[in-house]
């Protein structure tokens, strides 16, 4: 029994299972914004990364922001998607503190095998990634969520290519980086 | 907080808790995938599209909600992705679940979201400077691929579903 117990908290729900539950989560958020807010929104992530760009370094230089063309464009603004990404990590909070799944970690484990325990090193190559990451997404106009959940249910020709660049350009750096010389 | 906070709030709540639960918001998953070991994060993906897409597709046709695709823009997409694909495979998380993993306690992911708001900000000082370059290579508007296969959006959807299907037997045949 506890060694059930053990199982089900390590391996968590089927991924076929929680991801069709995410397609009705889909399903029913576009339905409510549409009915509620009068605007089809769908699930998406990177725009909100831009708008907290904007509000960050509006302490830096208020005016700089505002005559900003690309912030001008998103609109720096805590909106429906910024209140859902917040969203994001409060509900992945309280299923991993409720099934004990919930582990601090600071190297994740197969990167700790490949390039060693060192905090500071995982930490410039996530720092770095993201940048490069983040200006690939808005290039894009959307990330594995806006494109890959949100565009492909709706069969969007951007969406189709964008996920398969993404994934294939992925493919081949991690190859690069974990396969190389070993 | 308004209605629309409100919304986005419980909506991300459910998306977040799902996340976690399918276990995808790790770097070893989304690495792994990306070495061909673990398909983990494609059966949770596929299937969010799979059973979304019908449901889309239906609320459209009934004009319940509206589409809306994202442009076909040469340059964008093709550098962009490229990018992306680069920055996801170092930095081990998307966007979403980047703030997911730091929810399950993965603090590192915290740099990459640093990173990505550090990103946006040198976006948004290079636009002008994309606008006239890789934005302007070519723009195939906001199409879908019902319409520009010129077959009917239900067909589309079925064939996705048929090999969507076959790519999962595929996955568990391999033990992936």
């Amino acid at each position: 029994m506890s060694a059930q117990l053990n199982k089900a908290q390590r391996d968590g729900w089927s991924p076929y299972l929680a991801g069709a539950l995410v397609g009705l989560l889909a399903i029913l958020s576009v339905y409510l914004t549409t009915t509620l807010m009068g605007k089809s929104n769908y699930l998406g992530a990177s725009t909100t990364f831009v708008r907290a760009a904007g509000l960050v370094f509006q302490n830096l230089d208020a005016a700089h922001v505002a005559q900003n063309a690309y912030y001008a464009k998103e609109k720096v603004k805590i909106d429906w998607q910024f209140l859902m990404v917040i969203g994001i990590f409060f509900g992945a909070l309280l299923s991993s503190v409720t099934d004990k799944s919930f582990k601090l970690e600071g190297v994740p484990p197969v990167w700790q095998q490949r390039f060693g325990p060192s905090v500071i090193k995982r930490a410039i190559f996530a720092f770095l990634g993201g940048i490069v990451a983040m200006i690939g997404a808005r290039l894009a106009d959307g990330c594995p969520s806006g494109h890959g959940l949100s565009g492909m249910m709706q069969l969007s020709v951007s969406s189709f290519v964008a996920m398969a660049m993404f994934f294939g350009f992925g493919a081949l750096v991690a190859h690069f980086m974990y396969t190389r010389g070993a | 907080m308004s209605i629309e906070q409100i919304l986005g709030l419980c909506t991300g709540l459910a998306f977040g808790f799902l996340l976690q639960k399918g276990r995808v918001l790790r770097y070893d998953k989304q690495v792994n995938a990306m070495l061909f070991k673990d398909m983990t994060i494609f059966k949770f993906m596929l299937s969010a599209i799979i059973v979304g897409m019908f449901g889309i597709l239906a609320l459209n046709d009934l004009k319940l909600i509206q589409l809306s695709h994202k442009a076909m823009n040469m340059g964008g997409i093709l550098v962009g992705g490229a990018l992306f694909g680069a920055g996801w495979a170092v930095m081990g998380f998307c966007p979403g679940t980047s703030v997911g993993a730091v929810g399950e306690g993965r603090w590192h992911a915290l740099f990459g979201v640093v990173g990505m708001v550090v990103g946006a900000g040198i976006y948004a000082e290079l636009y002008p400077t994309f606008k006239t370059t890789v934005l302007s290579w070519g723009d195939f508007g906001k199409i879908g691929l019902p319409g520009a296969l010129g077959i009917n959006h239900w067909i589309v959807a079925l064939i996705f579903t048929a090999i969507t299907l076959l790519l999962f037997r595929w996955f568990e045949k391999k033990g992936l």
